[in-house]
Order: C-alpha cells, then sequence, then structure tokens
C-alpha cells in the first residue's frame, strides 16, 4: 500500500465526512467510494483544496453490475498536474435514477456524460445538454448494459424500392456463439455435501 | 436602402467533407461569416469497440486497440498491454522494453507526420504532405518487418512484444534517424516562417493553461499553451526514466505554437529512438511465463507442456485476478487511457477507452467561437483528430 496515497485518502474522508463511503487501493490507485448525492461537492473539493489540485477530469464512465442492487457505478477519473497524482471516485446509483452533473466543476464533463447516458441509460441531472453522442439518431436503447445483445437488436440496408436506408431485425446467419471457458475444478464455490467435514477436520488437524 | 434584419444561418458541414479528418458532422450556427456556435455530431464511425472487447479475450482484444486511432497504433496496444501487466502483475523483459519504446517513438514520428502535413493542406500547402507521406512510408515498412502488417500491428502484447526485430532492422532505423531531420528541415522551411502558413494559424484557437485543464486537453495541445506536461517524463513507464530528452512547450496556446510543439517533438523523438537503439540489450523479447505469453515455435515442436501452453493460450487464453486499474500512456495524440475492470475471468469485464481526441473535440466549440468560419479546418487540423478513437 502507498503510504502518500493513503494520507490523502484520509485528508479527503477527513474533509467530507458525510460525502466520502469508503476508500481503497487497488493495484497503487487510490479509489475513493463516495455518496451519489454528493459527488460534486467531493469533486470541487477534489479540485480546489490546496493538498489535491485535481484540476483534470481525466476520464468518466459508466460500469454496469446487473446482479447488484443499485446496477450502475459511475466512476471519475481525475488527475492532478501539481502533485503528480491520480484518484479515482466512484458513486454507485439505481436505474433511473439521476445523478448530478459535474459540468460546472469541469467543463469537459459535458461529453462524458452524454456518452454514459448513451451507452448505459445514467441520467444526469441539469447537464445542459444530455443529447445521445455515439449512436446513431433515434436509437433505441442503452448498448453497454449488460442485458444488451452484442449483436443488437436491428440492422440496416438500402431499400431499393423505397429509396432510402431502413432498419430491420437483425438476422443471424450463424447462431451467435459465447464461450464458457470458467473451470469447473477452479470456479467451484458450492461445496459438496460431506465435504465440509473434511475441511474441518483439516483445521483441527492442522490447527 | 431600409435595414434588413439578418438571421444566424445553420451551416451543416460534412460528414464527408476533406477538411474534417474523417467522419466529422459539423452544426455551425454562422453569423454572415462568423462562427457563433460549434456542434460536432460524432459517431458515425462507432463501431462499439468497448462492447466487442467484454465479449473477447484478452489477447483478443489487442487488434481492437490498433483500429482506435489507426495513425499511430502501437501506442494505443501499449496501453491495454499495461493495463493487463499492471493487473497480472508481470515485468516485461528489458529487450522487450526497449522495442516497445523505439517503436511507440517510431509511431509518434507517424502521427505527427500525417497531422503536420494534412495540417499544411489544410492550410493550404500541398508539398509537405507529398514529402511527408514517403517518410511514412518507410516508418510503416518498419512496422511491416517487425510484426508483418503495415498498420494493425498487434505487436505490443500483455507480456512483451509478439517477437524480436529481425536482423538488420536496427541498422535501417539508424539510417533512417540520420535522414530524417533533413525531411523535418525542407518541411520546416516550406512552413515556419511561411507568411500564408502564419496568417492561417497565429493567434487561431487560443486556450490557456487553465481552460485546457478543465476541458480535458492533454498531449501537444496542452503543452502549447504552456504546461510541461508529459506523462513519459511525470510518470514513466518502461525504460522511459532512462533517456534523456526534452519536452517543447508553448507559450501562445494558438494553432501555431501547437504546430511549432510537434515540429519539435519530432526531433525529440530521434533523440530518443538513437538511444534505444544504443541501449538496447540481448535477452528475450517477452514474458517467459508461459501462462501468459506463448512458447516459441521451436519450443512446441520438443515439449509437450509448451504445445499445452500453446494451446490453452489461443483457445481459453489467461484468467486476469479480479481488480481494476486506470492506465494511460502518452500516445502522439495525447493521453490516452483505459480503465479496464476484470472479473477474474478471461475477458475484461469493462473496457473504457479514454481518448484525447474525444476531449479535443469537445473543446472545438470553445476553441472556434467568434472565428472566422475559415477557421475552423485550422482549428480542427491543430487539434489532431482521428475518428477511430474518437468513436471507438
Amino acid at each position: 500500500m502507498n503510504q502518500a496515497l493513503n494520507d490523502l485518502g484520509e485528508s479527503i474522508a477527513s474533509a467530507l465526512p458525510q460525502a466520502v463511503l469508503g476508500m481503497e487501493q487497488i493495484c497503487d490507485e487510490l479509489i475513493v467510494t463516495a455518496r451519489a448525492g454528493a459527488v460534486v461537492e467531493v469533486l470541487t473539493h477534489l479540485r480546489d483544496d490546496t493538498g489535491c489540485q485535481f484540476k483534470v477530469l481525466v476520464d468518466l464512465c459508466g460500469v454496469d453490475y446487473p446482479e447488484r442492487e443499485r446496477r450502475f457505478e459511475v466512476v471519475y477519473n481525475l488527475l492532478s498536474l501539481r502533485h503528480n497524482q491520480r484518484i479515482r471516485v466512484k458513486i454507485q446509483i439505481g436505474e433511473d435514477v439521476l445523478v448530478p452533473t459535474v459540468t460546472g466543476v469541469f467543463r469537459g464533463a459535458g461529453w462524458y456524460e452524454r456518452e454514459a447516458w448513451d451507452l448505459y441509460g445514467i441520467p444526469f441531472a441539469d447537464n445542459p445538454d444530455l443529447r445521445r453522442l455515439l449512436t446513431d439518431y433515434g436509437f433505441e436503447g442503452h448498448p453497454l448494459r449488460k442485458d444488451f445483445p452484442l449483436t443488437g437488436r436491428v440492422e440496416v440496408r438500402y431499400d431499393e424500392t423505397q429509396k432510402r436506408v431502413v432498419y430491420d431485425p437483425v438476422k443471424l446467419t450463424q447462431e451467435f456463439r459465447n464461450f464458457d471457458f470458467l473451470s469447473p475444478w477452479e470456479g467451484m464455490n458450492h461445496v459438496l455435501p460431506g465435504d465440509e467435514k473434511a475441511e474441518a477436520d483439516g483445521d483441527e488437524a492442522g490447527g | 436602402m431600409s435595414e434588413v434584419a439578418i438571421k444566424n444561418m445553420t451551416l451543416n458541414v460534412g460528414p464527408q467533407h476533406p477538411a474534417t479528418h474523417g467522419v466529422l458532422r459539423l452544426v455551425l450556427e454562422m453569423d454572415g461569416e462568423i462562427v457563433e456556435r460549434a456542434d460536432p455530431h460524432i459517431g458515425l464511425l462507432h463501431r462499439g469497440t468497448e462492447k466487442l472487447i467484454e465479449y473477447k479475450t484478452y489477447l483478443q482484444a489487442v487488434p481492437y486497440f490498433d483500429r482506435l486511432d489507426y495513425v499511430a497504433p502501437m501506442s494505443q496496444e501499449h496501453a491495454f498491454a499495461l493495463a493487463v501487466e499492471k493487473l497480472l502483475g508481470i515485468e516485461v523483459p528489458e529487450r522487450g522494453q526497449y522495442i516497445r519504446v523505439l517503436f511507440c517513438e517510431i509511431s509518434r514520428i507517424l502521427n505527427h507526420i500525417l497531422n503536420l502535413t494534412t495540417y499544411a493542406l489544410d492550410v493550404g500547402a500541398m508539398t509537405p504532405l507529398l514529402w511527408g507521406f514517403e517518410q511514412r512510408e518507410i516508418l510503416m515498412e518498419f512496422y511491416e518487418r517487425v510484426s508483418g502488417a503495415r498498420l494493425h500491428a498487434a505487436y505490443f502484447r500483455p507480456g512483451g512484444v509478439h517477437q524480436d526485430m529481425p536482423t538488420g532492422l536496427a541498422e535501417d532505423i539508424a539510417a533512417f534517424i540520420e535522414s530524417f531531420p533533413k525531411f523535418i528541415d525542407d518541411m520546416e522551411t516550406l512552413l515556419t516562417d511561411n507568411r500564408i502558413f502564419k496568417q492561417r494559424t497565429v493567434d487561431i484557437g487560443i486556450i490557456s493553461v487553465d481552460e485546457a485543464n478543465s476541458w480535458g486537453l492533454t498531449g501537444p495541445v496542452l503543452r502549447a499553451s504552456g504546461a510541461a506536461w508529459d506523462l513519459r517524463k511525470a510518470q514513466p513507464y518502461e525504460v522511459y526514466d532512462r533517456l534523456d530528452f526534452d519536452i517543447p512547450i508553448g507559450k501562445t496556446g494558438d494553432c501555431y505554437a501547437r504546430y511549432l510543439v510537434r515540429v519539435v517533438e519530432m526531433r525529440e523523438s530521434l533523440k530518443i529512438m538513437a538511444q534505444c537503439l544504443a541501449q538496447i540489450p540481448e535477452g528475450p523479447v517477452s514474458s517467459r511465463d508461459h501462462k501468459i505469453a506463448p512458447p516459441s515455435r521451436a519450443e512446441l515442436k520438443q515439449s509437450m507442456e509448451a504445445l499445452i501452453h500453446h494451446f490453452k493460450l489461443y483457445t481459453e487464453g489467461y484468467h486476469v485476478p479480479a481488480g481494476e486499474t486506470y492506465t494511460a500512456v502518452e500516445a502522439p495524440k495525447g493521453e490516452f487511457g483505459v480503465y479496464l475492470v476484470a472479473d477474474g475471468t478471461n475477458k475484461p469485464y469493462r473496457c473504457k477507452i479514454r481518448a484525447p481526441g474525444f476531449a479535443f473535440l469537445q473543446a472545438l466549440d470553445k476553441l472556434t467561437r467568434g472565428h472566422m468560419l475559415a477557421d475552423i479546418p485550422a482549428v480542427i487540423g491543430s487539434l489532431d483528430i482521428v475518428f477511430g478513437e474518437i468513436d471507438r
């Protein structure tokens, strides 16, 4: 664990006790989990505090965890040129829950929020221009969600009779293949009936 | 004559227009010749790279990175390879690191030649383009000799590089380092003091350091504003901390400064390449851990274990322990980052690609507001945008 990052995390958590829910380090990178409603407060503090000076919002993206109760994570990657440090702020939100926009803190956040809205359907409250960004005009659905099929739902072709591009439902000439490579020996979680006794015996013998 | 009320005109540029460097559709709100608002519509080259990567093994994801910024493919692969290596916790052998740096700088020159010369073409100078593409062809031959492909190399792989440099390549790169400054000088005689070029670029699209930070601009665009920030110096990866090179910065933050910064960066890249060739040690180019990097063809003929490794690597791939990382490299255009979330399987759970051009294009409205229509190609050219990486 990196001590400097640890100190930084402690100082942020003590400055914003209401807003910061937790912090951890993975691969020597500091990750701060914040309350979704307080994200503007947290990012403003990170930008303006003399010990932080995270003036660049490098990246903002969504991540989808469908099995969680609050399925989306919004991840803000910040960079401080002054202290040569990076930090990651994460918030967790459920579907159709508004996230406060951070365009007031970082001018460049606008398109990243549009992208997250487009690809995940995460709505950002008060974003001045929350249109779709990457997908087609009139596209339906949010393609980076885990429940959106990789092949999509519609395909386009030029129709000679109508003299325009038309949308058809996707027709796959070959069935979609997704191989399961999880090894039954490595990924097994459940204990076979009776096995727990062997485990307990082993512990006693070893302990 | 009575006064006539003039309405603002909305002008559509693109998506097929040579000055937009790809498939950019720009909706401009014009007051006569003055740009009131620029609204770029992107996504016309969207291929769903991030979604596709979630369905591919880590090794199969590498070629997608070539197709992002297809002007400098290896720099993108580099960011992904570093991210995977960080999660796996493996080291690249020294020779592999030097080859990576060498080819990163070749990519940088490839990128800057294309950008500077097409930029000159946009503002009215044709000759640099013709001269520059001759040089690019030499560099792409280096790409081909080392990886087998001129553009989509798939050469930097997690664990190292795919194969060692063929004999004779180092000598030819050394010869190129000797000859290339002549091209830079020639190009500079055509452009740097050219009256037309300066009239088109000086004081156009100015941005200050603070604004550039707020808009998330990185790379030569940020340095042209006066910030001495380069990830190769600030957060060195591979062997950049052992190499001696300078970071050029501009003072004015306009289109002309961005041009000058890129010219000097090409000269610095040559310095780095020469040092790499001088320092490069002998040895393996890829991790010796055959659970990650494949064994050599010769071993396959001899060893059953090597055969099993090879088979497993190219069918199942390797499992990356659960974790997440944001890893960035100084790509020729700016900070290219990969936010990679691994869940312990053989496929990435999430792979967000942070492209420098995305932030640049977002700032286009800020940079062009109040300028003339003819300045738009100059600003777009100086930002160095490529749609492969913006649309993903």
